[in-house]
């Protein structure tokens, strides 16, 4: 098992004939990814030949989850044509979409996650690297041979720390590892994900990585103390950020008071979830956790 | 991408929210015509984008044009928190009978839009949270019904403002939405002792994502390295330390800048060269690292999940050819992990270049960053 994503995840790819979407579509087939079909407006009937496998592409999401029974979308079109794509996929019922695009309009994507909340669909992102169940599947573009199979779960905000936790915990490997991403506004949550792996008997323990600004890692810690029982340790990023300058990530900024490092650190570490110093040490406290060295 | 106070109350004039008459000067010469022209009393505002100008001497009344020249004189140029006031508003001056505070923006914690309205206003919002925050009459508002009549109706009627702040707050609403707005706040809204309700002041914070479908005109006018980043595609933040940090993704950027500071040195710049980058995208970042001169060490940290190592090992050697003498022999650590890692090291190592050094950790690389930094 894993969360969101298993081996029999169907997944198409809207705007898969687009060089980001040819090139991670090819990423993902690798991976062991199902996919089964790409998504284009205007150029339904043509297919893509990835080598292995040769996916059909269709003019609409909903023709595609029709004829294939795909059950997550991943959305690789510009940020101007994001929300419409995802408006589609929603529509079409496709139980998962993950949003890779960055710079999606802050205004698009509260309105696409009202939509997909009212119809029962999860969104990952925008502005993520989407999420990985190693040896399963991938829906996204978060490397497959970095890391491998195993009993972790992880949570992040960021895709390269992502990343760079699945490298140094490679040996021990990851059930899953999802990249909410970085906007202001996004569809599932750290608090979603610590739930999901909670209740997912084929995950031990959860590495969650916050950074800078709003309110989610408090918030998260909040819901760790009621209702995680598996061990939890973090890692929040941006600790030498100042006030009022965004970090990157258009979410990531301090103002006032709020959204600071430490106060997300002590947030955590309230209710006894280890914060390591750097992604190294936070590494180590997750193999102390797990009782190996 | 915040808006000054007079651009924030041109878009609430077209958007039909009253606002008092007045214009932006750049001269105590034109700050005279304007209050000549607009024949009361005015007052001079300095247009910063930070609070707390009032405290800081920036908002001056003016009862007639010379007393508006003398005030425009002394406060153009002014220093505001590190904010230089370049230019001046100059408007009717106008007495509330009440003031209130109203203002729309989008709620990261609910992933959607929230209206805070208030009959206190006046004072910073968050001072008011903090004192009575029974005050402050916050609700949601759904993304796809949005504000209409009866909406504002309710807000302005639970919030104990007069009927008449109603239209007001519509108009509000509209502003964020049709302007792609993440916060539209008027702070006071005011109402007169003839019963209009009127912006006094204004505050709009743009979507710069939403930047592609509307005809913004809103020009940034620094000449800072930031800006130069900016021109390039690259998403760079001046810090005030010695060690340089570019990396690839916010997230790690981030983190590596805070390890740096465990090392015992301060970060000079936060620098994400992003996704996939090229070769000639890292030579940008380098040349503008380097550019900086309270730049001692670089420190080049790579997870290369998209980013393929040997791009920026390219990137890296491509660089210091060109900058040549410019990069003063400032050391490089580098440390490169992910796709294509090993190619990348090989293309660093074959360079010999004296400038660059290897290290295999995160850590370890910003050590050695640190100690360069503090030696040099």
């Amino acid at each position: 098992m894993a969360i969101f994503l298993t081996k029999d995840s169907r997944v198409l790819v809207q705007g898969m004939t687009g060089a980001e979407g040819t090139r991670h579509t090819a990423r993902m087939l690798a991976a062991g990814t199902d996919v089964v079909a790409g998504v284009t407006p205007g150029k339904g009937g043509r297919s893509v030949d990835f080598g292995e496998r040769t996916v059909p592409v269709f003019g609409s999401v909903a023709e595609a989850a029709e004829e294939t029974g795909a059950d997550v979308s991943v959305v690789f079109v510009p940020p101007k044509f994001t929300a419409s794509a995802v408006e589609e996929a929603v529509s079409a019922r496709v139980p998962l979409c993950v949003v890779i695009t960055e710079g999606v309009p802050v205004h698009d994507a509260i309105r696409f996650r009202a939509l997909a909340a009212a119809a029962g669909i999860r969104i990952i992102g925008p502005n993520c690297p989407g999420l990985i169940s190693p040896g399963q599947s991938s829906a996204g573009i978060i490397p497959a041979d970095i890391t491998s199979a195993g009993r972790i779960g992880l949570v992040s905000k960021s895709g390269t720390l992502t990343y760079q936790l699945m490298y140094e915990l490679r040996d021990l490997g990851f059930s899953t590892a999802v990249g909410i991403g970085g906007d202001p506004v996004i569809g599932t949550t750290h608090i979603d994900c610590l739930q999901a792996f909670q209740d997912d008997p084929a995950t031990d323990a959860i590495v969650m990585i916050g950074e800078i600004g709003g309110d989610a890692e408090e918030r998260a810690a909040a819901y760790i103390a009621e209702n995680v029982t598996k061990p939890v340790v973090a890692y929040v990023a941006g600790f030498t950020a100042p006030e009022g300058k965004t970090m990157g990530h258009a979410g990531a900024i301090v103002s006032g008071s709020s959204g600071t490092a430490q106060a997300k650190k002590e947030a955590l570490e309230a209710i006894g979830v280890r914060v390591g110093k750097t992604p190294t040490e936070t590494a180590r406290l997750m193999r102390s956790a797990l009782g190996s060295r | 991408m915040d808006l000054y106070e007079y651009q924030a109350k041109e878009l609430f004039g077209r958007h039909g929210i009253p606002v008092p008459a007045g214009r932006v000067a750049t001269t105590p010469a034109e700050a005279r015509a304007i209050a000549t022209e607009l024949d009361a009393p005015v007052v001079i505002k300095a247009q910063v984008k930070t609070g707390g100008r009032g405290k800081a001497g920036g908002i001056k009344p003016a009862a007639g044009p010379a007393a508006a020249e003398t005030a425009a004189e002394h406060v153009i140029g002014m220093d505001i928190k590190g904010h230089i006031a370049r230019r001046v508003l100059v408007e009717a001056a106008t007495v509330p009978f009440e003031e209130y505070y109203a203002a729309f923006l989008v709620d990261r914690a609910e992933g959607g839009f929230l209206a805070m309205v208030s009959a206190q206003g006046g004072m910073e919002i968050e001072e008011l949270a903090a004192r009575d925050p029974d005050a402050i009459v916050k609700l949601p508002i759904d993304p796809v019904a949005g504000v209409d009549a009866d909406t504002a109706r309710l807000l302005a009627g639970k919030a104990g403002l007069p009927e008449q702040a109603a239209e007001v707050l519509e108009k509000l609403w509209r502003v964020l939405v049709e302007e792609d707005a993440v916060l539209v706040e008027v702070n006071p809204l005011i109402s007169t002792t003839d019963q209009r309700v009127m912006a006094l002041d204004g505050k709009v914070t743009l979507d710069d994502n939403a930047a592609y479908r509307h005809s913004w005109e809103y020009a940034d006018e620094s000449v800072t390295l930031e800006a130069q980043a900016k021109a390039k595609g690259l998403n760079y933040v001046k810090l005030d330390g010695k060690v340089g940090v570019i990396g690839n993704g916010a997230g790690l950027v981030m983190s590596t800048l805070d390890v740096v500071a465990g090392a015992g040195a301060a970060p000079a710049n936060f620098l994400d060269i992003g996704g996939g980058a090229s070769a000639q995208v890292m030579a940008d970042g380098l040349e503008i690292i380097l550019a900086d001169p309270d730049v001692k060490s670089v420190l080049v940290n790579v997870f290369g999940g998209i980013t393929a190592c040997d791009a920026v090992a390219n990137g890296i050697v491509t660089a210091l050819q060109l900058l040549g003498e410019r990069g003063h022999g400032r050391p490089i650590v580098v440390r490169l992990d992910g796709n294509n890692a090993e190619v990348g090291r090989r293309i660093l190592s074959d360079a010999r270049h004296p400038a660059v050094r290897q290290v295999s950790t995160m850590d370890g690389a910003a050590e050695l960053a640190a100690r360069l930094a503090a030696g040099a």
